[in-house]
């Protein structure tokens, strides 16, 4: 028998080969070179500097949204609503990122805990519901979502604009992105949110693993009902998941919006970070590390197929299927693995 | 030459690592009850998972019916008529008892499931081997005792004529244990065999004709049952001598610690449970409440430690009024707590048995500074009362699950004795357990008894209660009916008392 971590470890990277295979296995029935494929692939993320900071600059917000869910996750909760608090987290950074006018020192903290706590409110209402009603929190966070999104919207068009399709730019004091960390990746988008995602992850680790608060998440996660017997307030545990992980998400919205782009537009449909930071979670076996480790692969999948249309001439629609293969094999391993741990339990 | 229906010849077994049984020959007779008697752990569900083809013997060989087989899975098994009840039920609580017995199996019609004719089917088995069940009851809505009949129904409709029983009495109430012992001897009237799994030498010597004793794995041989005793059964089973009474002084009782008056508590579906109580226990003495399950007792408990709000009355804890207190309030003026569901309640079972050690007090000192958890306290702590509770675990790392449940249980008197308190409620706490580790919980509850705490003792076994309580306080319908003093009463007293029957209260003291 394995050891657990052997088994953590084992399971999505022989998840991962596998989606390999079976995206070569398309490709090669569509009378593509897989080699070619994934030689592009490859070289579309790490090719040269300018790849290579698009890459880490995709990576950023993955690892936020893989927090966000695997936080939620070691406590109990499906936190599906990521992606709404991504929205809501990139409207409140854009929002005061163009509205207040401060030296940065000041600004860039104040826009980036907007943003934090705006994401956190959006994970407040359904961590409030279940603990108060025990509304399950994955039908609301879904809801959440639209909402996040429609709102977003409306609140573009009527409030901070006049109804333009986006926004202006936030302002220089209030921007992560960097020019020398342009320049040195040859004018790629790269901005500063990746330190920042690093220490979320030390955050969330720490956090977990080190203080009392984590102890009862954890505890809260696993075991509604002896949680209750040691004394642990079950409702306000559930509160604070969500409001964390939502926080977490936000600021995923934030590196969008101070990052990445600068501004925000409307969105006709989602952003897919939140959706996507679920695969992260999973992938990474809900932890932080596992978390940024598997916010990675995305991010050089997510950024390096861009480069198979035209170096493999592999069409786009292909490498969307060859992606979502893999993401299938990653999900469908944590599938298997959680029916095995099921029949376990069961069996004791 | 006997006629053996099964036998199980020098059966060995392996995992990696130990080895779980050793040379283990059983011989089960046509038409008899034959326990298999083993503590936790001595690898009696090992031996009836080889026979139910669920593992492979790595040397030895099973005969059915004198002939050779190679029982390579629980279909073969089936087919070769022998059918396991486990302890843990299999069933589908949203379906029919009837839907439960035939699934796998269904009688169809053109596709069609005939559920008519399978309603039938299960009313002539149920009648002809004694075992009433409502065939269109759901299972959720029938009791326990109720589900099992629904096992073992399941095992005879496919067939089975070799029936294995995995502690069934574990779950049953004194009343529900007296009906499966009816219902074993109509079976083996009907030429049904039965390899009855337990640890529990009363019922051994009350039905089985019998019995197979195993000891850390090895077979330590077969005895008749009318020529042993439990005493030796038990010496047998453990290795050494084992008293069944447990030593103990007589109680000096003090101050009053726990006082409950007029209480009155609801269950989740709104019924009144416990209906208007009173109870008294003091620093020095052990309280047994003895009542059969479902009168309140947990109801009473919960409301007590503040994980069920109370609708009336109070409850003081050395005078002060604790009565719906958060857990945590009324775990930190001195309350511990053995729960009756060690799994549901007791333990968090994906954390390591370390960090359960301090379930109720990891945010204090020193195992936590202002917030930060002190891993190397915890784990010293916990090794600490490892070694003192002689709970056998690989390590301090090791998570909850992997535990045996008497370790389990261990583990979890460990933590809640030696947080020292003023009152420790024990619900249940042998339940599933060996004589050996029954022994040492006792003896435990009794030398907290002697250091000057108090103890509510709730149990639905008798002998439990007779032994170790030093007042008796029979629970029915919600009230405390009758309180007794064990040198001056008897089991039969007790079931009636339970049962509901009225007697004047004694030894108000």
């Amino acid at each position: 028998m394995f050891s657990s971590r052997m088994f953590n470890i084992l399971v999505p990277v022989i998840s991962v080969i596998l989606g390999l295979i079976a995206g070569a296995l398309i490709m090669l029935i569509f009378g593509y070179n897989p080699i070619l494929g994934y030689q592009a692939l490859w070289d579309g993320a790490f090719g040269n500097v300018y790849f290579f900071g698009e890459t880490v600059r995709q990576v950023t917000p993955y690892i936020f949204t893989g927090l966000a869910v695997a936080f939620a996750f070691r406590s109990g909760l499906f936190n599906i609503g990521a992606e709404g608090q991504v929205i809501i987290g990139w409207l409140a950074s854009v929002w005061i990122g163009t509205s207040l006018h401060a030296p940065m020192i000041i600004h860039l903290p104040i826009t980036i805990i907007g943003a934090a706590l705006a994401g956190a409110l959006w994970g407040f209402l359904p961590g409030l519901l279940k603990a108060r009603l025990g509304v399950h929190e994955v039908i609301v966070t879904i809801m959440m979502n639209y909402i996040a999104l429609h709102v977003s919207n409306a609140m573009i068009r009527n409030v901070l604009t006049d109804g333009s399709d986006s926004t202006e730019k936030v302002a220089e004091s209030a921007l992560l992105s960097s020019d020398w960390l342009m320049e040195i990746t040859g004018y790629s988008r790269l901005h500063y949110g990746i330190l920042i995602a690093f220490l979320a992850a030390f955050i969330m680790w720490f956090l977990l693993e080190k203080t009392t608060i984590g102890y009862e998440l954890r505890s809260v996660g696993f075991n509604r009902h002896a949680s209750e017997y040691a004394g642990m307030s079950v409702g306000k545990n559930i509160i604070l998941a969500m409001v964390i992980s939502g926080a977490f998400a936000g600021l995923a919205g934030a590196m969008e919006g101070l990052g990445t782009f600068g501004y925000m537009p409307t969105n006709s449909s989602f952003t897919n970070l939140g959706f996507d930071g679920i695969a992260v979670a999973l992938l990474g076996g809900n932890t932080a590390i596992g978390s940024v480790i598997a916010a990675f692969l995305f991010g050089v999948l997510k950024i390096g197929s861009l480069n198979m249309p035209t170096t493999a001439g592999v069409p786009g629609e292909l490498v969307e299927i060859v992606i979502a293969l893999i993401i299938f094999f990653v999900a469908s391993s944590y599938i298997i693995r959680w029916v095995i741990l099921r029949f376990k339990k069961e069996g004791k | 030459m006997d006629n053996y229906v099964i036998e199980m010849l020098g059966i060995r077994k392996e995992f990696p690592g130990i080895v779980a049984n050793d040379n283990i020959t059983l011989q089960v007779k046509q038409g008899e009850i034959h326990a298999l008697l083993g503590e936790n752990g001595a690898g009696k569900s090992t031996l009836m998972n080889v026979l139910f083809g669920l593992y492979q013997p790595e040397k030895g060989e099973i005969r059915v019916k004198g002939e050779k087989v190679n029982i390579t899975d629980p279909n073969k098994a089936n087919d070769l008529g022998i059918g396991m009840v486990h302890q843990h039920f299999m069933l589908v609580d949203t379906f029919t008892v009837t839907q439960n017995i035939i699934l796998g199996s269904e009688p169809k019609q053109l596709g069609i499931v005939d559920l008519k004719k399978a309603e039938k089917e299960v009313v002539d088995l149920s009648e002809r081997y004694g075992l009433k069940v409502d065939p269109q009851a759901k299972i959720k809505d029938i009791s326990v005792g109720m589900q099992q009949r629904v096992e073992i129904l399941k095992t005879l409709y496919r067939g089975a004529e070799v029936l294995i029983l995995d502690e069934p009495t574990a779950v049953l109430t004194p009343q529900e244990i007296k009906e499966l012992i009816g219902i074993m001897k109509t079976l083996i009237k009907e030429g049904i065999s039965i390899i009855l799994i337990t640890h529990k030498l009363k019922e051994i010597m009350e039905v089985c004709d019998r019995c197979t004793v195993i000891r850390k794995g090895v077979g330590i041989g077969t005895v008749n049952v009318e020529e042993t005793n439990t005493n030796e059964l038990a010496s047998l089973m453990v290795g050494r001598e084992i008293s069944f009474k447990t030593e103990k002084s007589a109680s000096n009782p003090k101050q009053t610690v726990l006082r409950v008056d007029n209480l009155r508590v609801k269950d989740s579906r709104n019924v009144e449970m416990v209906k208007g109580l009173d109870l008294e226990v003091k620093a020095g003495e052990i309280i047994g409440i003895a009542g059969v399950d479902g009168n309140g007792q947990s109801e009473l408990i919960e409301a007590i430690t503040g994980l069920r709000k109370a609708d009336a009355g109070s409850v003081f804890l050395n005078e002060k009024n604790i009565t719906n207190l958060p857990p945590r309030k009324v775990t930190e003026s001195g309350v511990s707590h053995i729960p009756q569901d060690r799994h549901k309640f007791g333990l968090v079972l994906d954390f390591p048995i370390g960090e359960n050690m301090v379930l109720q007090t990891y945010y204090q000192k020193p195992y936590a500074n202002s917030g930060v958890l002190s891993y190397s306290k915890i784990y010293r702590y916990a090794k600490s009362l490892i070694e003192q509770y002689d709970v056998r675990t690989p390590s301090a790392y090791t998570k909850a699950r992997a535990l045996s449940g008497g370790n389990q249980q261990k583990a979890i008197i460990a933590r809640e004795v030696d947080r020292s308190p003023d009152l420790l409620i024990a619900a249940q706490p042998t339940r599933g357990l060996d004589v050996g580790a029954i022994e040492f919980i006792h003896k435990k509850l009794i030398e907290e008894r002697d250091s000057g705490k108090a103890i509510l003792l709730v149990s639905f076994e008798l002998d439990e209660i007779l032994n170790v309580s030093d007042k008796i306080a029979v629970m029915f319908d919600g009230k405390i009916v009758a309180i007794v003093r064990p040198q001056e009463t008897n089991e039969q007293e007790l079931g009636l008392l339970m049962a509901g029957s009225r007697k004047e209260k004694v030894g108000e003291s």
